[in-house]
């Protein structure tokens, strides 16, 4: 007779669904200034502990304390206050559009603003990004025509993708903001070749490839791992942890027990593990990660911890898979509110100037709407000859056939 | 008889054979606790647990993949890929594999697998929303593609591919999902409560893969199409008042020759009509059975409605989307050719 157990099924389960109490208590959350900064060439041995720790510079009176707390300019931290406060506010005026029936699909990353928007700020001009739908502060820190971005969610005749491509889906290689694709994880290893080719052309540019949690799952997270750990080639992995994806959490991605950082052990990556609402650990991870690929250390991943406040999309409702209260619940607090009160404690903002900020990015989302709108809104304005464009460079035979036959 | 949604009939299907069968098992992306974002697996973890009813992660070729090696253990699992246009990371699962096993095996191994998977266009989705890869499948030696129209299809052929002892793929309009949908997209939806094929009986059921099914029966031209395009080509007739055959194949791989070769011997002339891209589409195959063997029956030239050869665009969906106008003149054209 066999002295074994009948095996048993398992299946992750987050801490809470609709109707418990949130629970935390799973995700340790080190002192700020606790994890080190190490040289910028160490090797990815040396650094195993960081991708287990959260690195964190802001403590909870708002002093930013720990090495990652040095060198960093007043004036990135004044613009990143900004362009999260633009990012807010653009995140709710499209939702309002997709409720009003201007555009079919929206999707907001509040919360999470400060992932994309830091990065971008520690990047140079012609590092590329390889966003999701869900970097939308990676156009919103730079000078990108807002309202372009808007006549791209109405799908309008001002539509720089010409009405192709779903709502912000937005491409825009002349500010480093690679197409998204709508097909999970399929742009991690397009930034490793992008990278790759930065090398094989002996220049010095990097790329910053993102992706969600959730998305880890998917074969072209591991195919981009196993060919920047064969190259070495200057790509930043940023895994944007926000702890679910749709309705699955981390956990259905493999990231309960292990974290999403120790992944890149095995493929002798470094990788850090960062909270990702804490501007100032943002900022200054990225700056070392983008500075260690650009002087030729090869590849590093950075998990940032971060939670989804929002819903995934328009056509999501959380409240039918997760606890009611927990994004309020979440420990690590919101970007903006942290970043607002290190710069109050600093003497360098005031609760004057914030409000101030947030009527004038109002306006300014407002008046880029109405702009927008006047060009049309649901597709309005958009050709049907522009569906034929762009399949190929040139028209081949078949389809200007079918151009043709349909009279445009 | 109760009424039903097509997702509520796929749902039953499901209940059905996982009440029956412990050896069914349902898993995908959101499929679990939430279940799924088109609903069609709500209640059933609950019901049978979630040893039998789970979420996978997000990883296409792995759900596919891992349903190969259950199957092959003696399980039967039914997966479902979130989004038809999310199935290509489990091209090679299937293709390689799943359609493979058997032959490959000496029949040792077989993976009796089926996948559900949401297709077709008309919910403004853009591209990764809404499209229809079926040839890219019924190109494939060993696996079978079926499509339902109608709620009472959706669930006797989902039960039927439950059953089947090799892979079948089960694509789903997802624009018929809560009602049939004509191409009129300005007009107010209609809901299977008020449709005679919204009458889904109780418990279990088949309806064979492989039989064509005539939707409507006329004189004039036969359409051979299937999905959504069943009800456009409905319309169509109605708008030209041409007395066109309808039939809805349900099943493209197997493929009910003869009740193609009936109708077209019969009516003379042939419309092949589908959402997806024309070029190498599953018309093609349909053409071509039709030219070899009713060549000497036709009075015009086979004629292919189909996608436009572009990506699925999003502003311009409904200039893409072969509509009742553009099939209505497709057919006028036609019956005007000598
Ligand atoms: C290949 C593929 N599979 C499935 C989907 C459907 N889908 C869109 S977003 C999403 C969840 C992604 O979650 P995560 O990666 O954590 O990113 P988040 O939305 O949390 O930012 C899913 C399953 C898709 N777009 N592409
Ligand atoms: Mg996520």
């Amino acid at each position: 007779m066999s002295d074994y157990e009948p095996l048993k099924f398992y299946v992750p389960e987050p801490t809470g669904r609709p109707g418990d109490e949130p629970d935390f208590t799973k995700l340790i959350i080190p002192d700020a200034g606790s994890a080190r900064k190490p040289a910028i060439d160490c090797r990815p041995q040396e650094i195993k502990d960081l991708a287990t720790t959260i690195i964190r510079v802001m403590n909870r009176d708002g002093e930013a304390v720990g090495p990652w707390a040095e060198g960093i300019d007043d004036d990135v931290l004044l613009d990143g206050l900004k362009a999260m406060i633009r990012t807010r506010a653009f995140d709710e005026r499209m939702m309002t559009l997709q409720r009003q029936g201007k555009t079919s699909f929206y999707m907001k990353c509040t919360g999470e603003e400060a992932i994309a928007i830091a990065h971008k700020l520690a990047q140079t001009k012609g590092d590329m990004n390889f966003p999701t739908y869900r970097q939308q502060g990676l156009l919103l820190a730079t000078d990108y025509p807002m309202e372009d971005m808007i006549n791209q969610i109405l799908s309008n005749e001002k539509d720089p993708l010409k009405g192709r491509q779903l709502p912000i889906l937005y491409s825009a290689r002349s500010h480093d903001y690679f197409t998204v694709s709508g097909n999970l994880g399929t742009q991690f290893i397009h930034a490793v070749g992008w990278a790759m080719a930065s090398a094989i052309k002996g220049d010095t540019k990097i790329a910053s490839a993102w992706i969600g949690d959730g998305s880890t799952a998917e074969n072209d997270f591991h195919s981009a791992l196993v060919n920047a750990s064969v190259y070495k080639p200057p790509v930043v992995f940023n895994i944007v942890n926000n702890q679910w994806a749709i309705s699955s959490f981390r956990g259905i991605a493999g990231g309960d027990e292990a974290t999403f950082a120790e992944r890149a052990h095995g493929y002798d990556i470094p990788s850090l593990r960062v909270d990702g609402n804490d501007f100032l650990a943002v900022y200054a991870v990225s700056r070392w990660a983008i500075e260690r690929a650009r002087r030729g250390f090869g590849p590093v991943l950075i998990e940032w911890v971060t939670y989804r406040v929002a819903p995934h999309s328009t056509s999501d409702d959380p409240s039918k898979y997760r606890p009611k209260e927990e994004s309020t619940a979440w420990p690590l607090g919101d970007p903006i509110l942290r970043l607002k009160n290190h710069l109050i404690a600093r003497g360098l903002w005031s609760e004057e100037r914030h409000a101030q900020a947030e009527s004038e990015y109002d306006e300014e989302v407002r008046v880029a709407t109405k702009e927008a709108e006047s060009h049309g809104v649901m597709g309005a304005g958009s050709s049907p000859k522009d569906m034929f464009e762009a399949v190929f460079e040139e028209l081949p035979p078949h389809l200007r056939e079918q151009r043709q036959k349909m009279g445009v | 008889m109760p009424q039903m949604s097509m997702i509520e009939a796929i749902r039953d299907a499901m209940d059905v054979k996982m009440a029956e069968d412990d050896n069914v098992v349902v898993f995908g992306e959101d499929v679990g606790y939430f279940g799924g974002v088109f609903r069609c697996t709500h209640g059933l973890q609950d019901k049978y647990g979630k040893n039998r009813v789970f979420d996978s992660p997000i990883n296409e070729s792995g759900i596919v993949g891992a349903a190969i090696g259950m199957a092959a253990y003696g399980l039967r699992p039914c997966v479902e890929i979130q989004f038809a246009d999310y199935i290509y990371p489990a091209y090679d699962q299937i293709v390689s594999e799943a359609a493979r096993l058997r032959y490959r095996s000496g029949e040792q191994f077989t993976a009796p697998i089926t996948i559900r998977t949401p297709v077709g266009g008309g919910i403004f989705g853009g591209q990764t929303h809404s499209q229809s890869p079926e040839s890219l499948f019924t190109h494939v030696a060993g696996v079978k593609s079926v499509i339902p129209s109608n709620p009472y299809d959706a669930k006797g052929l989902l039960i039927a591919a439950m059953e089947d002892p090799d892979p079948v793929i089960v694509f789903e309009p997802k624009r018929l999902y809560n009602g049939p949908f004509d191409g009129h997209h300005d007009r107010p939806a209609s809901n299977w409560s008020k449709h005679p094929l919204g009458d889904v009986p109780e418990g279990h059921y088949t309806v064979e893969i492989g039989k064509a099914s005539t939707f409507r029966e006329g004189k004039a031209v036969t359409i051979l199409t299937y999905g959504t395009m069943v009800y456009v080509a409905e319309a169509a007739v109605k708008e030209t008042g041409i007395d066109a055959e309808i039939i809805d194949l349900r099943s493209l791989l197997p493929l009910d020759v003869d009740a193609i070769v009936e109708s077209v011997k019969k009516t003379g002339r042939c419309m092949v009509l589908h959402e997806a891209t024309q070029t190498s589409g599953f018309g093609a195959e349909l053409a071509a059975q039709v030219q070899e063997r009713c060549f000497y029956h036709l009075e015009s030239p086979v004629v292919r409605v189909a996608g436009y050869d572009t990506p699925y665009p999003h502003a311009q969906e409904w200039d893409y989307f072969p509509g009742p106008a553009r099939v209505g003149r497709e057919l006028k054209a036609m019956m005007e050719a000598v």
